[in-house]
């Protein structure tokens, strides 16, 4: 992974020094509420219902052992001793002290971490596919890029002001696993006629009120030229996006409006001006980046292992976790296993500092001390043998993390909700959790199969509902929790938005809408047809009847 | 009297910023003083101006862009820019096109909702003057500008970006 020079150490050292001067300003009543408000977003703080909520970078989601240790010690030390993974492959805490935030952030320094533009009006923590480096249908690693996009992002001096919060992913594999299309800027590695691999870059796509995909800004871009394209984006969203209206401030309604051929047409015609400049890629730079995120130390393995041949065998619990949690591995005897976050009765991606420290010794074990956080909000050994996987997977089951759901109905997505946030309308953890009661049957999740269900607590779409198969939006009507439902959406290669079915139910009957929605999917489905793929076919109707069938 | 940093240091203003005005008047109210006026009363009053025996020159709002100013720059010795609230983004983009795009050599000014936590993302813009909002203090603002050692980034103090020269 990225390791820091003396720059890099320097400008965190900086930002710690600056914060906790703003910090200090702040409490002495220098710095009045609203100006203190973008600089503590910048780092990360919110002021949440219950107490300051602190989010952490986990830049492209990788994370290594020694990094997962020091999360483990600020949770037990600065917070209620557990943290919470984020859809943007980030860790939040929900209960620090404000004016010990400095020290955290201190803390987070000497392990190469920060919580720099993790939230405000700026350019986000840059996202990716979390098998990036491991997975057998990638182009080309899509990290170096990330990396190379961070440090540009980092404290960008012309677009710390953005109208509004600016989000962007790169993917780097056939299969789109990092929802890139829903972004303010979707980049995809592609390969040209002369085989050279280049981007091509969208623009205009986001969830939050107005989801929209994004669209084409350029089919290929040269490597050299990825931060001066971006540079051109930004600048054209930095000058003329919307600053009257915070729900229209988002790059997505400045497409929207402008045309989207417009918009193409005024960042083609700034980057010209910027064009060859000096923010030009070296190809020297391109090779320090791609330097960081060679090939660990692999041994030379057969495809095949014997003792997973066995123990696949004997044991069946096992066995259907390597079904559901396990997959291939770009090189011969390694597989990529995710630990699942989702057990019933835990809210889906929290994470206590017990397991941190469980899992970071696991990682130095099983995965060359290295981990990632997937935008699904699991953990991933992308690098493990395939005849360690059953010892693995025992050491996983003692902690609660060998859950067999990956990708299946109880692998919710989920916000945190009413129980933490103060833009939430309404619960979502206990939805969560209600539905994963009612379907505890693993034969039964495994037969209903891929099913994505995701849930946000409010029309912000922090559990990305729209791209949900299944879609659950908090929403309050005359001050009590309504859960609107939607179906149809998905955030890989065909992404679509999710059309909601009809009037918003209670939290009580949610677990029996959603039983009705997956008894219609069983009764039509075509063999080896994902529910996704039914819905395609037979449309929003048949669901919709049973549904809101009237009881005889 | 406004507080005003301009190449590192304090200095005493000899400008006086016109903040609004609708009609010529206002050239005979101040006689022979040094004006920064909107540029929307530059282009409308442009032969009282000629006629007007100090300097003029001229400052944009956020919503304005330095592109659409039709004169040569080097008519103007200094162009203000406003921040009408600090979150408001638009004038680093002004800053950084009028030096970088149009090369304008002259000074630019930070003006409006200018407070210390800014200043350095301004100065990496191309600002080297900046009219301090009337609460800040002066000697804190003056250290804004060493709060990072060095960016990432090409900036016009650092047209290099630090790839270039790690």
């Amino acid at each position: 992974m990225y390791r820091y020079d003396q720059y890099d150490h320097q400008m965190l050292s900086d930002r710690v020094a600056q914060f906790r001067g703003q910090t200090r300003r702040y409490l002495e009543g220098r710095l009045s509420d609203a100006e203190f408000l973008p600089l503590r977003l910048q780092n990360g703080l919110y002021i949440q219902r219950l107490a300051p909520m602190m989010r952490i970078a986990v830049p492209y989601g990788l994370l290594s052992s020694r990094q997962l240790r020091k999360l483990a010690f600020i949770a037990d030390h600065f917070d209620k001793g557990y943290g919470h993974l984020t859809t943007r492959q980030n860790i939040q805490f929900n209960w620090p002290a404000l004016e010990e935030v400095p020290d955290i952030l201190e803390h987070l320094a000497e392990v190469e971490m920060h919580a720099i533009q993790t939230s405000g009006n700026c350019i986000r923590n840059t996202t990716t596919d979390q098998f990036a480096g491991c997975a057998v249908d990638e182009i080309e690693d899509s990290r170096p890029y990330c990396e190379i996009i961070r440090q540009w992002s980092t404290f960008h001096p012309e677009f710390a002001y953005l109208p509004r919060k600016f989000k962007i992913a790169v993917c780097g594999t056939r299969e789109d696993q990092a929802a890139t299309q829903v972004h303010d800027i979707g980049i995809y590695i592609v390969r040209n006629e002369q085989g050279e691999t280049g981007f091509r870059i969208l623009a205009g796509g986001g969830l939050g009120r107005t989801p929209i995909v994004g669209h084409e800004m350029a089919g290929f871009v040269e490597k050299k030229h990825l931060l001066t394209f971006l540079e051109a984006i930004l600048r054209v969203y930095n000058r003329e996006g919307r600053r009257d209206n915070k729900y229209k401030a988002r790059i997505k309604i400045l497409v929207k409006e402008t045309g989207p051929e417009a918009f193409r047409d005024k960042v083609h015609a700034e980057w010209e001006k910027i064009k060859d400049g000096a923010m030009t890629l070296t190809d020297a730079e391109i090779e320090r980046c791609r330097s960081f995120f060679t090939a660990p130390p692999y041994r030379e393995l057969p495809e095949t292992s014997p003792e997973l041949e066995q123990a696949l065998a004997s044991d069946l619990l096992f066995a259907s976790w390597y079904q559901q949690n396990v997959r291939p591995h770009q090189r011969s005897g390694y597989a990529i296993a995710t630990l699942s976050l989702k057990e019933t009765g835990i809210a889906p991606g929290d994470i206590s500092a017990e397991q941190m420290n469980f899992v970071a010794d696991l990682a130095d074990l099983y995965s060359f001390g290295e981990m990632r956080i997937s935008h699904q909000q699991n953990l991933v050994f992308t690098d493990v043998e395939k005849g360690q996987l059953y010892a693995l997977w025992k050491q996983l089951s003692t902690q609660s993390l060998g859950t067999p759901n990956l990708g299946l109905l109880t692998d919710l997505i989920c916000c945190p909700g009413g129980d933490f946030c103060a833009l939430a309308n309404a619960k979502s953890i206990p939805i969560a959790e209600s539905i994963q009661r009612q379907f505890s049957d693993q034969a039964l999740l495994q037969d209903i199969g891929e099913l994505a269900i995701n849930i946000s607590g409010c029309m912000n779409a922090c559990g990305h509902h729209h791209v949900g198969n299944i879609g659950i939006l908090g929403v309050d009507k005359k001050g009590e929790e309504f859960y609107q439902v939607s179906l149809g959406g998905s955030a890989g290669n065909r992404t679509s938005l999710g059309a909601i079915m009809g009037p918003a139910f209670a939290q009580e009957e949610i677990p029996a809408v959603i039983e009705k929605i997956v008894a219609v999917y069983r009764e039509h489905r075509d063999p080896g047809e994902a529910f996704i793929e039914t819905y395609d076919r037979i449309g929003m109707t048949p669901f919709k009847e049973r549904v809101y069938a009237k009881a005889d | 009297m406004q507080k005003l940093i301009k190449n590192g240091s304090l200095v005493d203003d000899q400008w006086v910023l016109i903040k609004q005005a609708s009609d010529a008047g206002i050239l005979q109210a101040l006689p022979g003083r040094d004006l920064i006026v909107p540029h929307r009363f530059w282009k409308f009053f442009q032969d009282d101006i000629a006629n007007y025996w100090g300097q003029v020159t001229i400052w944009l709002d956020s919503d304005e862009r330095v592109t659409d100013i039709r004169e040569p720059l080097e008519s103007f010795p200094l162009i203000g820019l406003n921040f009408p609230v600090f979150s408001d983004g638009r004038s680093y983009t002004n800053a950084r096109e009028l030096r970088e795009n149009l090369g304008y050599q002259g000074e630019i000014r930070a003006l409006g909702d200018v407070l210390r936590d800014q200043l350095y993302y301004m100065h990496r813009c191309g600002f080297d003057a900046y009219s301090l909002r009337h609460d800040q203090d002066p000697d804190e603002c003056l250290q804004a500008f060493d709060d990072f050692a060095t960016g990432y980034q090409a900036s016009i103090d650092q047209p290099q970006p630090l790839f270039r020269r790690r």
